[in-house]
């Protein structure tokens, strides 16, 4: 008994390397985002976000080629102290580190017997002694990229800094009013809470009066209108853009709120009234029997009834298009643009100009994502129901 | 659908279910069908919609006259001189693009999706493995293209902040231009579609692999069959009506597809597919013409897919 589950382990081993090798590769990009998103410009600059955890930079080299004489610290030769910052400021770079190191010092050769470093090792080195002298007090991680990001700043410092210093630019007021500065993914954040609340409210509400038409009212042509609402559901969205930017700029609609919540509702609705039948239509028809012979109206069965039955498919409903709307980023870029951005025309901005550096793009790019994984993780199980009932969805 | 199940005991008027529809009904008609039949309208006229599109034909050059805008969305991107120059160009056309996107990215989301279903169906971490591969599903394109530039970023030759050129250059090769060599980028698109989609075809598949009964499982265990054979000669087939349908919606996905290219290459470099060109003639060049008849063509090629996804529906619906 026992050897068999001994075996049973063993021959299990290969599956477990699979599945945890997969995992890796699926969470490693994402980890990377992560972590280069709160290292300093400087870092994200020069080292893989890998290294965040190693060494400093030029720290392996220094050792090699420096510590013999100067000591790890730095400090063992008192002439030369290398945490004395008055030294180091003389060689802020390669060049003038270099042209120090061909020097010979009492006759010798600075490095005696070793070999003069590369152009990329002596700029390594010349981090490194900055480092050592606190000249360079960068820190490791850092906030300041999510800071910067939400209040849009574009500098080459930092906001927390440029504000202490007074050297802002004219649209940062260094107060709290910085927070939904249009540039910043402060405002994006709540220009996408904006567009995506009633993108997701409206087309449910439709659709659950469309899908209790279709469960539980008789009418003519019944099956043949949903059939065709169901073909609906994969007309691409590509198809429909232009006849409605030319309709929305008759009606003075391009660049408002109102344009993009009616498209989104109308895209949203196939899908979302398939659902809503047929659930609706799976509940038990007793029930509404039941209802009907207590004199209850349609009103009163759809409202009393139907509604509070329907919550779970509700619930899946409006977090599928709670994502879908979120993460949107062709109907945003063509009916808002730049007048009400959102946050990933925010982001898809900072990716194509190269206005931002990757410290912006990155916290940026981790905010947009923030609030769908809470969604994601903490109402998985609604969401997968919702995807796997319309597996047809376009 | 049977009518039957409507209670026979409610009273309603002839208006009250159109009172319910109406709604959902008005709002689709002005943002699906009307916007519809005004595409493929709009794909015969010029540029602005102002005139027919046969206007625009040039003197001594191929004409298709009324389907100008036609033969501009199917044959522009061709270098028709010579068979072999039609095939080669071809291939690095969107449509050339396109193809290869549905070969390799239906095959490796499927694929993995299958086979990462059957194997975490045997370990406890089952739950936590299958939310790991099924979270990019919840970012958006825009979020997983900034994502995935950090595995493709081409430093200098010294510094290299890109996962995979790191990890190249410290076994000793040479850096490699993931995002702009062409017919390798597209391919490096392509893993990022696999990484996004691969959780949506697991979970479909998945599920479909539970509701296989176990005592078919056992019957060809005791029968002497491998796990190897089971999953091929019993569980396959049991499921395949599932695999199909997440092939078709999966091929409609990607003939669909926009976000990855515009966010990570903005169809530059020879990666451009369908939907990219499409928005290009759009809003780039304001062509509404040749825009619209590309989204045409988009349309024609999603058809069949779609036919059968409804066949499947019908069927389903009957069956309930």
């Amino acid at each position: 008994m026992r050897w068999s589950s001994i075996n049973k382990k063993i021959n299990n081993v290969p599956t477990h390397i699979i599945i945890i090798f997969t995992l890796i590769i699926w969470i490693v990009p994402t980890l990377g985002l992560l972590l280069t998103s709160i290292r300093p410009l400087p870092a994200i600059n020069t080292t893989g976000w890998w290294t965040v955890l190693s060494a400093p930079r030029g720290m392996k080299t220094y050792e090699q080629a420096c510590a013999s004489c100067h000591g790890q610290d730095g400090k063992l030769l008192t002439a030369a102290d290398l945490t004395n910052p008055d030294i180091v400021k003389k060689y802020p770079r390669s060049t003038q580190l270099t042209a120090l190191l061909q020097k010979e010092i009492n006759g010798q050769p600075h490095l005696g017997m070793t070999p003069l470093p590369e152009a990329q090792e002596s700029a390594d080195i010349a981090a490194y002694m900055k480092r050592l002298s606190n000249l360079d007090k960068t820190p490791k991680i850092t906030l300041n990229n999510y800071v910067d990001a939400i209040v849009g700043y574009r500098g080459t410092q930092t906001y927390t800094e440029d504000c202490k210093t007074g050297k802002q630019s004219l649209d940062l007021k260094c107060n709290l009013s910085d927070l939904v500065n249009p540039r910043g993914m402060g405002r994006a954040f709540l220009n996408s809470l904006i567009v995506t609340l009633p993108a997701t409210f409206l087309p449910i509400l439709f659709a659950a009066f469309a899908g209790f038409a279709f469960a539980w009212l008789d009418f003519k042509g019944r099956f043949l209108l949903f059939a065709v609402l169901v073909g609906l559901q994969v007309v691409p969205l590509q198809m429909t853009l232009v006849p409605i930017s030319r309709m929305y700029a008759q009606l003075g609609l391009n660049g408002t709120f109102i344009a993009v919540w009616l498209f989104h509702t109308g895209f949203g609705l196939p899908y979302a009234i398939y659902l809503m039948r047929n659930f609706l239509g799976g509940l038990p028809r007793e029930l509404f029997e039941a209802a009907y012979l207590d004199g209850a109206s349609h009103w009163t069965a759809f409202t009393r009834l139907a509604i509070p039955l329907a919550l779970p498919a509700i619930a899946s409903l409006g977090i599928f298009q709670f994502l879908w709307v979120w993460n949107d980023l062709l109907v945003a870029l063509v009916f808002l643009g730049g007048s009400k951005p959102v946050m990933t025309y925010q982001i898809g901005n900072m990716v194509t100009s190269l206005g931002a550096g990757w410290q912006l793009l990155t916290a940026a790019a981790f905010l947009s994502m923030l609030l769908p994984m809470v969604v994601f993780f903490a109402l998985q199980r609604y969401f997968i129901r919702g995807m796997m009932a319309g597996a047809v969805k376009g | 659908m049977a009518t039957t199940t409507v209670p026979k005991v409610m009273k309603q008027g002839k208006l009250t279910p159109w009172l319910y529809l109406l709604p959902a009904l008005l709002v689709m008609g002005v943002f699906i069908v009307y916007p519809m039949i005004n595409t493929i309208s709009l794909s015969f006229l010029n540029a602005d919609g102002t005139a027919s599109a046969s206007t625009t034909c040039v003197r001594g050059r191929p004409c298709w006259g009324l389907f100008e805008n036609y033969r501009y969305a199917l044959t522009a991107e061709l270098d028709l001189t010579s068979f072999s120059s039609t095939w080669k160009s071809f291939w690095s056309s969107s449509y050339g693009n396109n193809i290869k996107w549905i070969i390799i990215m239906v095959t490796g989301t499927v694929g993995i999706g299958l086979g990462f279903a059957v194997l975490a169906d045997r370990v406890k971490y089952e739950a936590l493995a299958k939310s790991i591969i099924f979270m990019p599903m919840a970012i958006s394109f825009v979020g997983a293209g900034v994502i995935w530039k950090f595995v493709y970023d081409f430093g200098t030759k010294q510094v290299q902040i890109g996962l995979l050129n790191a990890i190249i250059h410290n076994l000793g090769g040479k850096p490699v231009a993931w995002l702009s060599t062409p017919q390798l980028n597209t391919f490096a698109l392509v893993a990022v579609g696999i990484w996004i989609w691969t959780g949506f075809c697991m979970t479909i598949l998945s599920a479909a692999l539970k509701a296989v009964p176990d005592e078919v499982i056992e019957a060809a265990r005791v029968d002497g069959a491998n796990e190897w054979h089971i999953f091929w000669s019993v569980m396959v087939p049991i499921i395949s009506p599932t695999i199909i349908v997440v092939i078709t919606t999966m091929v409609i996905n990607v003939l669909k597809l926009f976000d990855i290219v515009y966010v990570m290459t903005g169809g530059n470099y020879g990666t451009e597919v369908i939907a990219n060109r499409m928005y290009n003639e759009m809003y780039k060049s304001f062509n509404t013409g040749r825009g619209t008849a590309i989204a045409v063509v988009l349309v024609l090629a999603i058809i069949p897919f779609i036919y059968m996804n409804i066949r499947r529906f019908l069927a389903q619906e009957a069956a309930r």
